[in-house]
C-alpha cells in the first residue's frame, strides 16, 4: 500500500504536518497544497524534519506556491507539480489521506 | 440588466457597475456617460486613465479623498482638489468616475 | 472626536483563508475615519507581505499589490516581527518594499515597514486604544 498523503495547513499554525510526518511509511509520498506549501520552503525547522525523512517522497503543488511568491524559496527535493500532476499523484497511489 | 456596447452584451451589477473588468473598453464609458447625459470631454478621460491606472497598479478603487491627493500629485494641485473633480463628476469623482472607468465601487465608499 | 491608536494585528497567511483580505478591507474602509492606524504582521500574517505572489493559476484574486497604497490612505505605520520572519527562514527582502509620500516634505519617500522585536512590538502594542485582530 501506498498512500499519497495531503497536508494543506501551515506547518506554522497547525500540528498537521507532523502529524502526517509520523504517519508516512516508506515509499508514501506527502504534497503540499493550500498554505502547507510553506513547509516546502528553505531556511526554517520544518525544512529539516523533511530533510531527514527518508523513504518519503515529497511534493509541492505550484500553483499555491506560487501564488504566494515562493518559488525561489523551494527547499531541494520536493517536486513541483500542476494540476495533472496532482491527479497522476492520486492515480499512482493507492488511496489519499488528506491531513486537514 | 446588461448595457449593449459596440453590439456586445455586457453584464453589470444592480448599481451599473460592469461586472467583469476585462470587458471595459473605451466604448464602455461613452455608453454609460451618454445614459447620464454626462459628455466626455478630455478632462473626464484625463481621470477615467488615472482610475485605470491606478487600479492596474494597486487593484482597488481608490477612496475619494486618495484619489483626489493621487490626482494632486500626478496632474497638478489646480485639479488635486475635490471642487475640479465634482464639477467633472457631479455624481461623486469615486462613483461616477470608476464605474465608467470599469471598476467597482471604490473601496470605503459607502 | 479624539483620535484614537488603531492596531489591526494579522497573524494569517493569504489565500488558504479568508482573514487577511477581509483586514485589508477593513483597514481601507476604516482609514476614512482619520484614526491613528498601524498594522502588525507577525506570526503566518508575515506571508501576506512577501513579494512576487502571483495567483493566475489558483483563480483567485492577489491582492498583494494593494499593499502598496495603504501609504495612499495615510496607514504608514506597518509592523513586521523579526522572530516571525526567522523562524520561517525570511528577511525584510523577502517582503514588498512599502513606503508612504510625505506630502509635508515635497512627497519624500519614507519607509512604511518597521522591523521590531517581539517585546518591542508587545510594548506598541499595549499602548493602543483599539485592538483588531485578524
Amino acid at each position: 500500500m501506498a498512500l499519497l498523503h495531503t497536508v494543506n495547513k501551515s506547518p506554522f499554525e497547525s500540528s498537521s504536518f507532523d502529524t502526517c510526518l509520523g504517519y508516512a511509511k516508506d515509499g508514501s509520498t506527502i504534497l503540499f497544497i493550500e498554505d502547507g506549501v510553506y513547509a516546502a520552503t528553505t531556511g526554517h525547522s520544518v525544512a529539516d524534519k523533511i530533510k531527514n525523512a527518508s523513504g518519503v517522497s515529497f511534493a509541492v503543488l505550484g500553483p499555491d506556491l506560487q501564488a504566494r511568491g515562493l518559488e525561489s524559496k523551494l527547499a531541494d527535493g520536493i517536486k513541483v507539480v500542476d494540476y495533472d500532476g496532482f491527479v497522476n499523484l492520486v492515480a499512482e497511489h493507492d488511496s489519499v489521506q488528506s491531513w486537514l | 440588466m446588461p448595457i449593449e456596447v459596440n453590439g456586445k452584451q455586457l453584464e453589470v451589477d444592480e448599481e451599473g457597475y460592469l461586472a467583469n473588468l476585462n470587458d471595459w473598453e473605451p466604448a464602455v464609458a461613452e455608453v454609460m456617460a451618454a445614459a447620464e447625459d454626462q459628455p466626455l470631454t478630455s478632462d473626464h478621460w484625463e481621470i477615467i486613465n488615472f482610475l485605470r491606472e491606478y487600479y492596474e497598479e494597486y487593484q482597488i478603487a481608490p477612496a475619494v479623498r486618495v484619489l483626489t491627493k493621487a490626482v494632486g500629485k500626478k496632474l497638478g494641485k489646480d485639479k488635486g482638489n475635490s471642487k475640479y473633480l465634482y464639477e467633472l463628476f457631479p455624481y461623486g469623482p469615486g462613483k461616477q468616475a470608476c464605474k465608467y472607468a470599469g471598476l467597482p465601487k471604490p473601496t470605503g465608499c459607502v | 472626536m479624539a483620535i484614537k491608536k488603531f492596531m489591526y494585528i494579522n497573524r494569517k497567511a493569504p489565500y488558504g483563508t479568508i482573514y487577511a483580505l477581509e483586514s485589508l478591507e477593513v483597514v481601507l474602509i476604516g482609514a476614512a475615519f482619520d484614526q491613528d492606524v498601524s498594522l502588525a504582521f507577525i506570526g503566518d500574517g508575515v506571508y501576506q507581505l512577501v513579494k512576487g505572489q502571483n495567483t493566475q493559476a489558483i483563480g483567485q484574486k492577489n491582492f498583494s499589490p494593494t499593499y502598496a497604497a495603504l501609504g495612499d490612505y495615510d496607514v504608514n505605520k506597518i509592523y513586521v516581527e523579526k522572530e516571525s520572519l526567522e523562524e520561517r527562514g525570511l528577511t525584510l527582502y523577502d517582503l514588498q518594499h512599502l513606503v508612504w509620500e510625505d506630502e509635508d516634505e515635497d512627497w519624500a519617500e519614507k519607509d512604511s515597514i518597521r522591523l521590531v522585536s517581539r517585546s518591542e512590538l508587545a510594548d506598541v502594542i499595549d499602548e493602543q486604544d483599539v485592538i483588531l485582530s485578524f
